[in-house]
């Protein structure tokens, strides 16, 4: 099974539920990584985005794009070769689009792409598709990661 | 290529970055980029990537780190010139 071979990128993810969008990562190398998650239906943000209307919200598209694209990725990167414990990160910009609707317990795909990752700055263009495939969203984003020195 | 030159193109690339509360005529040659002229760390490394672009060098680490001030940032640019 190769996805259980990302297993520890998982492990390090800083997120935890609530807020944690990365069910699993099927893919990461030196270019990008891919992962999935599944929007849960019965989560408390639903009852108020919208009323009467539950639509998952785009900033959290955009999280889980970061989680998986970004965030995931940068763990790989840093993780061959430093110690993890002291890993800081922060979002520095986001661009996106949003094309179509994810609905509640939708399962999204995400596929970035690596920009450059320099100076602890990495920077990935980002996808996500729906279960049909459709573009959901897509945009550009900015972090910055870190280790503190020992 | 002059220091003039040098130093315009270098406010140039300084002055995309800068936040909105801070003016182009901010920038002095010892302005420091993060603590004078409010450049975050993530726009420093742009800045950096940009300085490799338009005057075709390339810096590392070290070079980031000593890069505190518009002089620094000149004094590395002309070090990573004459290495040419």
């Amino acid at each position: 099974m190769k996805k259980e071979s990302f297993d520890w990128i998982l492990n390090e993810l800083p997120y935890a539920d609530p807020f944690l969008f990365v069910d699993e990562i099927l893919r990461v190398d030196e270019e990008g990584a891919e992962g999935s998650y599944r929007f849960k239906s019965d989560s408390d943000f639903y009852r108020g985005h919208f009323k009467n209307n539950p639509v998952t919200p785009g900033v959290l598209l955009t999280e889980c794009c970061a989680q998986i694209g970004l965030v995931s990725l940068g763990i790989f990167l840093f993780g061959k070769e430093t110690k993890l414990k002291t890993l800081s990160i922060g979002m520095s910009s986001s661009q996106m689009d949003y094309l179509l609707p994810v609905f509640p317990g939708e399962r999204v795909r995400v596929v970035s792409e690596l920009v450059y990752f320099r100076f602890q700055k990495l920077k990935c263009q980002v996808k996500m598709y729906n279960e049909n495939d459709k573009l959901v969203c897509k945009g550009i984003l900015a972090g910055m990661i870190g280790v503190a020195n020992e | 290529m002059q220091d003039e030159e040098k130093y315009q193109k270098l406010k140039d690339i300084i002055k995309i970055y800068l936040p909105e509360d801070v003016a182009i005529t901010d920038i002095e040659k010892d302005s420091h980029l993060m603590n004078n002229l409010n450049i975050n760390s993530a726009n420093l490394v742009d800045i950096v990537l940009d300085v490799e672009d338009a005057f075709d060098i390339r810096l590392e680490n070290d070079d980031m780190d000593q890069m505190q001030t518009v002089n620094d940032a000149m004094a590395i640019i002309d070090a990573k010139l004459k290495e040419k």
